[in-house]
């Protein structure tokens, strides 16, 4: 018997916005308030692994097509050069930097390097995880 | 802050409370899944709805920051639970758990007879 999952879709489609939009919040609010790359990453692998479930792992695939082992490894590529651009300014490995800057919306922002680098974790943290339940899950 | 809005925050808590306490007492005491289950999904998300919602009121009246995470919490769990209980009782009558003896209605009882009709 084909199940029929007419609720479960349609409320997968609102609720991995919503965790989408968490995850991010929780990513840029890592400077100053609880979260940062590496929850605010665990929290977008879980609404993929949430659309994984609900539709099946091909469906996805061809929606997202994203290697995650090519993710994870991007991001760590990312956090090293972050790390290592402190070398060009005479500074000692993984030094960061900051600035106040004047954006158009959103007025007097504090710009540092360290959010590169949360990417870079961010990045990581994403295609492991994926990448972890998916080979799991995979038959064969 | 203002008296009224006390009274309002402490009664919204306690009735969260409660109301999770009924869910509590109606997964320990009703006979089947079924039954557990809507009382588990029902109450329980009443109850956390309240609690949320007198957090929310509790930081807005006192320290004025309105805190989008509790609304947004309030959403995604007044969206989510209900359809949590749903597939879990689906999963329980399509693994063929049985019904309460005392139950007189199976309405999906008719249509599983003939499961190879459905199959395409």
């Amino acid at each position: 018997m084909k199940p029929n999952d007419v609720i479960l879709h349609s409320v997968t489609k609102v609720a991995v916005f919503i965790i989408l939009t968490f995850s991010i919040y929780l990513f840029f609010g890592g400077h100053h308030n609880p979260g940062g790359g590496f929850i605010g990453g665990l929290s977008v692998a879980s609404g993929l692994v949430l659309l994984y479930l609900t539709f099946d792992i091909e469906t996805v695939r061809r929606n997202i097509p994203v290697d995650f082992k090519k993710v994870a490894a991007f991001g760590v590529l990312i956090a090293i050069f972050t790390g290592a651009s402190s070398l060009l300014f005479d500074k000692p490995f993984l030094n960061q930097a900051y600035g106040y800057f004047n954006l158009p919306i959103f007025g007097k922002t504090e710009l540092a390097t360290a959010v590169i680098f949360d990417v870079g974790v961010a990045l990581a943290v994403i295609g492991t995880a994926v990448t972890i339940i998916l080979s799991i899950s995979e038959d064969g | 802050m203002i008296e009224i809005f006390k009274i309002i925050i402490v009664a919204l808590i306690l009735i969260g409370a409660f109301l999770s306490l009924v869910a509590a007492f109606g997964v320990l005491r009703l006979p089947d899944v079924y039954t557990r289950n809507h009382a588990a999904s029902k109450a329980a998300t009443l109850g956390v709805l309240a609690v949320l919602l007198g957090t929310f009121l509790y930081f807005y009246m006192e320290e004025g920051q309105v805190n989008s995470r509790v609304i947004l919490g309030i959403v995604f769990i007044f969206v989510t639970s209900p359809v949590a209980g749903h597939l879990i009782s689906r999963a329980a009558y399509n693994s063929g758990v049985k019904l309460w003896d005392k139950s007189v209605q199976d309405d999906l009882k008719l249509k599983e007879i003939a499961p190879s009709k459905k199959r395409q």
